[in-house]
């Protein structure tokens, strides 16, 4: 890695609520990871390092050259974190499907903390629980007093919290983009901010299984990947099989479908399209013949051709939800 | 009475928090570790699409997806009523092959290992995989990162992700695996075996070849005498992928063996009111609250738990090497909270051996890798995740759409050991309010031991957790604050 001037660039890592993956992500660059420390120094990284709070706090604004942000906002913690980490960095990256759209955690967003805490402590098979007994914010116990944080009911992204100046997508962020993300700012060469650190291509223009003259393609009917066994040199979507990767931006060599999987959207929209669920369902209504030749199918036919598409929200939203126009479930009072 | 606070950094979500309460004597009355996170898989996994599932829910942890997504896929399995084809059983089991030698030299190497490496009283900033390489040259950390870099590569290949695999179906696996690649993992699962036995020589040297060292891993403070739970092959050998729950009483008598479907029979769980977590417990024997022995029901599982529950290993290097643990700590079972640095080790060197020999099965690239399915019902599948048994059990609807799902992931399994292991190391380094500076080494330890990912609950596991004491009078009057 070449760094043009002497001084070396301050990083950041941080984590809301994510599952680690990003971090691990990040020691799967393995032996670059040497490379890095040469032009960086790590100033904050929770997982890994002993800084606290307290020391980020004493940081002067702008301390922190470039700060990469994973996981999803969720608490107040979450939120005083991405803040502080906001005032005190120069670049911030949302890092990851969660800070960037929500992530698969923020499917949460269909349900509310008292469903989730019925669902875990009361209706739960395993637990018993005749007391009714349910986690709480504070609570004595026989020697004193302890604290949980609350847990909330929506989920939120970087972006909806603070502002952001970059996103890496992925669930996590393939180890190129995540090498390609570093190397872009060791050479000091960073797009105009707003940008996604990805190519400016679909998931299906990475794909081996594209075919040449996509826009003739026509499916009959869907078909869920656990009841076909599809041809694996054909498009998945041809086969009847919701794949995301019309809908989805690439930089991840369409891998899950290199074996054979559709899809899922990890990547988020394509380029200069903000709304991934959305171009997924609108391709498909043209795939289905449902826009073009209109005429061709009665309402019945409609309904019956969409009554096959299972839980369009978790198909077609699965990493999206919080940052799409849907966000949550409406909270009824 | 006095109030000990170790929280890793202020109260970050996802960290847990250690509070110890004194007595007037200034001794260790209680201590509480709590986990101060939720995330409601369970409810929101409600109304998704079943074969979802195994990509869904390796969203819990993603120190340990694969865990997560086989037991999701074999759920499937029996959810569907679909037996899958032998060498998708096989390439299954070579892909958590690779995640057990990536996560298990993660923990050992990065994480855990360093205490003994480098040393339990050396300075926090030297006990990581940089101290490692400090201490054991630049070459062995290369080593290190290219092993777990491999097991990484093992699981990429099966399942097109190294983090988050996609390839898990009911019946199968999506795709056979192609010569060249199975020519590669041959060749990176052989230097694997090679690296863990070099890897247990240098455990071998440095810290039984230290008195001091076995004498802490023999000490009360680190003892607890409890049941142990594994899943075992026919032969009652440690087995990841596959077989029946075996669970041995704290003298290492066979307690209970059943099949994953039965689990309701026999594990229960416990709501607290200062935690996220629930404390699961053996049904039969019952809550007895955080105490250890037989009338107990509190149970431990992860490497050590694997190895006590076991009769042994199904190969020969590792067979080897859990002889002489047992022989070297003083027959089975062992209660040594510390041994389970040694069990993950030869845990690797299973997984490493087991690799080759199913990358040298013929049936490996055999193209018959997936049944279809059956009706949609209910399932229940465990695995053994690199800290313990995985529990995930699926109710489905006539579409195949999820409409319950209970989860008991590893870790939460060891949950009330663990705070017991807390408190126990506390007492014995908190006298008459004194409060030694090598508690916080210890404490850690002790809990560090069981690698508790609670990304499953939170994410401390990754790295180095820091730890700040804080020490509360009777008024609460912070009287000292000890921080790293």
């Amino acid at each position: 890695m070449i760094r043009m001037t002497k001084e070396k660039l301050k990083f950041a890592f941080y984590w809301a609520a994510s599952c680690g993956g990003c971090e691990i992500s990040v020691l799967d660059i393995n032996e670059k990871i040497l490379e890095i420390v040469q032009v960086a120094d790590i100033v904050f990284w929770p997982v890994a390092m002993d800084i606290k709070y307290k020391d980020v706090e004493n940081m002067p604004d702008k301390h922190i050259d470039v700060c990469f942000f994973n996981g999803a906002v969720r608490t107040e913690e979450n939120e005083k974190m991405a803040k502080l980490l906001r005032k005190k960095s120069k670049t911030l990256i949302a890092y990851g499907s969660c800070s960037y759209m929500g992530g698969i955690p923020g499917l949460a967003n269909v349900t509310n903390r008292r469903e989730v805490f019925e669902e875990v402590y009361l209706k739960n098979v395993s637990t018993v629980n005749p007391n009714g007994v349910a986690p709480k914010t504070r609570v004595k116990v026989k020697e004193g007093e302890l604290e949980l944080p609350e847990f909330y009911d929506t989920v939120k992204t970087l972006a909806q919290t603070v502002n952001v100046d970059y996103y890496v997508p992925g669930c996590p962020p393939p180890v190129e983009l995540t090498i390609n993300a570093l190397e872009t700012i060791a050479k000091d060469e960073l797009p105009p901010k707003g940008s996604v650190l990805a190519p400016l291509k679909s998931v299906c223009d990475e794909c081996p299984l594209n075919p040449l003259k996509k826009e003739k393609m026509q499916i009959p009917e869907i078909h869920r990947i656990y009841e076909i066994i599809p041809d694996p040199n054909k498009c998945l979507l041809e086969q009847g099989i919701i794949c995301m990767g019309p809908a989805t931006r690439g930089g991840c060599g369409a891998r899950c479908i290199k074996v054979g999987m559709p899809c899922t959207g990890c990547g988020g929209p394509c380029p200069n399209s903000s709304a991934q669920g959305a171009a997924m369902m609108s391709a498909l209504a043209s795939l289905l013949g449902l826009e073009e030749e209109k005429q061709k199918y009665t309402e019945a036919d409609v309904e019956k051709l969409i009554a096959q598409i299972k839980d369009p929200l978790g198909t077609f939203y699965m990493y999206s939800l919080p940052s799409s126009i849907l966000r949550r479930k409406v909270m009824k009072k | 009475m006095r109030e000990v606070t170790i929280n890793p950094i202020t109260r970050l979500e996802g960290h847990g928090k250690i509070t110890i309460f004194l007595n007037e004597q200034g001794n260790v009355e209680n201590a509480y570790l709590q986990i101060p996170e939720l995330r409601g898989f369970e409810r929101f996994c409600v109304g998704r699409k079943a074969e979802d599932m195994p990509q869904l829910t390796s969203r819990i942890c993603g120190v340990c997806p694969v865990a997560h997504h086989m037991a999701g896929t074999k759920t499937l399995d029996a959810a569907f009523n679909v037996e899958p084809p032998s060498a998708a059983k096989k390439l299954r089991e070579l892909m958590y092959c690779g995640y057990v030698i990536e996560d298990h030299t993660l923990h050992f190497f990065y994480l855990g290992g360093p205490d003994f490496i480098v040393g339990p009283d050396a300075p926090p900033e030297k006990r990581n995989i940089l101290g490692i390489i400090e201490k054991a040259g630049l070459e062995v950390g290369k080593e290190i990162i290219k092993h777990r870099a491999y097991g990484q590569r093992i699981v990429e290949i099966i399942g097109g992700k190294a983090i988050h695999p996609a390839c898990g179906l009911p019946g199968g696996i999506s795709k056979p695996l192609r010569e060249e690649d199975r020519q590669e993992i041959e060749k990176m699962a052989t230097s694997c075996v090679d690296f863990v036995k070099r890897s247990l020589k240098l455990f071998h040297d440095i810290v039984l070849g230290n008195e001091n060292y076995v004498e802490m891993i023999k000490s009360d403070a680190y003892t607890l005498k409890t049941y142990y739970m594994g899943l075992v092959d026919e032969d009652n050998n440690v087995n990841f992928y596959d077989g029946k729950v075996r669970v041995v009483d704290p003298n290492g008598n066979e307690f209970l063996k059943f099949a994953p479907k039965d689990y309701l029979n026999h594990i229960n769980e416990r709501v607290e009111e200062w935690t996220y977590v629930k404390m699961p417990y053996l049904k039969k024997v019952g809550w007895k609250g955080f105490v250890d022995g037989s009338d107990s029901g509190v149970y431990r599982v992860g490497p050590l738990g694997r190895l006590n529950a076991a009769d042994g290993m199904a190969t020969p290097s590792a067979q080897e090497e859990y002889e002489i643990m047992y022989k070297t700590l003083g027959g089975k079972p062992v209660h040594s909270t510390l041994a389970f640095h040694w069990a993950r080790l030869i845990e690797i060197l299973y997984a490493a051996e087991r690799a080759v020999e199913l990358s040298k099965d013929p049936e490996i690239t055999s193209k018959e890798v997936r049944n279809l399915p059956g009706k949609p019902g209910e399932g229940v599948g465990i695995v053994e995740a690199a800290r313990g048994t995985l529990i995930h059990h699926y109710v489905l609807d006539e579409d195949a759409l999820i409409k319950n799902v209970n989860l008991i992931v590893a870790t939460t399994n060891n949950y009330p050991a663990i705070c017991m292991s807390i408190r126990d190391a506390a007492k014995g380094l908190i006298h008459s309010g004194k409060v030694s500076e090598a508690l916080l080494n210890r404490v850690e330890m002790a809990f560090r031991a069981y690698d508790p990912c609670f990304a499953c609950a939170s994410h401390f596991a990754i790295g180095q957790m820091p730890l700040t004491f804080e020490i509360y009078n009777h008024e609460k009057k912070l009287l000292e604050r000890l921080q790293r």
